[in-house]
């Protein structure tokens, strides 16, 4: 249950936001990038998220979070393609010399403020 | 009906984990400074990440610390202060804690150890594949350990922990012959994950593969941590 960790580190991100003036007036939604390559599950990040949120600035904020799936480049016949499952290995000549160019996110994109 | 109140949208691309980042950053760097390798152990509970400290810290032929995260008991940490190294015990507390274990708390635990007395630092993760594999913890290796009591397609369940595998350990070899294991689907399986990571096979009862092992440890520790 990582995910409770992951919860609070967003709030606490954007409340150091918040302190450093980046962020100003009542946070009203949180977009969040997961890459699928993360452990992450986005069902229980969403659960948890108003739990982490409560008695912050966050409180009954909503969050969004936009899955990033698994993207590769072979660095041998240049192709490009999405990895569905964790094989990583090219699906056009096999082989095993891949770039992953997403697939690996966990950021916050954007908070969206009442004005 | 009342339009809803104007927003305003903030673009931030922020690293969720940056605050744990930026303290393993530290603790890295801290290692480094005083020459000690540090190696995160990672497996899931019962893979033999215990025993495998057990067998290599009196053939490492350099001095070690632990330390040791586990729930509930201290059994392990008594295990391992057996081997006569210093031991610091974390206890993971309650809240999403109990998991893995988290930059935070290594940095913590890291001024219980007497780094300029050691040469490499294990840290025995929480026994799980899954959550301690997103925490940087400072460390300049992280061990995967996984066992032939376990299944063969392991890798592609947890692909994580094993992506972000420095070594993969297979212990318990010398069940084999008692086991419908198939190891060759085994590396097929952390081939698909991970194609250069390097493995062992061994097994810390019966002594063998353990060479293989010790020398990776002390490659390791060669090219490693230069201040």
């Amino acid at each position: 249950m990582h995910e409770m960790t992951v919860a609070r580190s967003v709030v606490d991100a954007i409340e150091a936001a918040i302190a450093a003036g980046r962020v100003a007036g009542r946070v009203r939604r949180v977009v969040l990038r997961v890459g699928r390559l993360r452990a992450v599950a986005p069902k229980s990040l969403r659960f948890l998220f108003p739990l982490a949120a409560e008695g912050t600035p966050l409180a009954g904020s909503a969050l969004d979070i936009v899955e990033v799936a698994v993207r590769g480049r072979c660095e041998r016949c240049a192709g490009e393609f999405v990895l569905e499952a964790p094989r990583f290995l090219c699906p056009g000549c096999g082989a095993a010399e891949i770039a992953v160019t997403a697939g690996d996110e966990l950021t916050i994109e954007s908070v969206e403020v009442d004005r | 009906m009342t339009p809803p109140p104007p927003s305003e949208r903030i673009r931030l691309v922020t690293s969720v984990l940056e605050a744990n980042d930026r303290i393993a950053a530290r603790t890295r760097e801290a290692c480094t400074a005083a020459g000690v390798l540090l190696v995160d152990v990672l497996g899931g509970p019962g893979a033999g990440k215990t025993a495998l400290l057990e067998a290599t810290l009196p053939r490492l032929g350099a001095r070690a610390a632990v330390i040791a995260g586990d729930l509930e008991t201290s059994r392990d940490a008594e295990r391992l202060a057996a081997c006569g190294v210093p031991v610091v015990q974390i206890t993971t507390n309650s809240f999403g804690g109990a998991c893995h274990l988290d930059a935070g708390m290594v940095a913590q635990a890291l001024d219980q150890v007497p780094l300029t007395a050691i040469d490499v630092l294990f840290v025995e993760n929480v026994g799980n594949l899954v959550c301690p594999a997103e925490f940087d913890i400072g460390q300049h290796a992280r061990v995967v350990v996984l066992s032939v009591a376990e299944g063969e397609d392991k890798p592609l369940k947890y692909p994580l922990a094993f992506r972000r595998a420095d070594a993969a350990v297979v212990a318990k070899i010398d069940l084999l012959p008692h086991l419908e294991f198939d190891l060759a689907r085994l590396r097929e399986s952390l081939h698909a994950v991970h194609p250069s990571l390097p493995c062992f096979e061994l097994s810390v009862r019966s002594g063998a593969g353990l060479e293989a092992w010790l020398l990776w440890i002390a490659a390791q520790r060669r090219h490693r941590p230069t201040p």
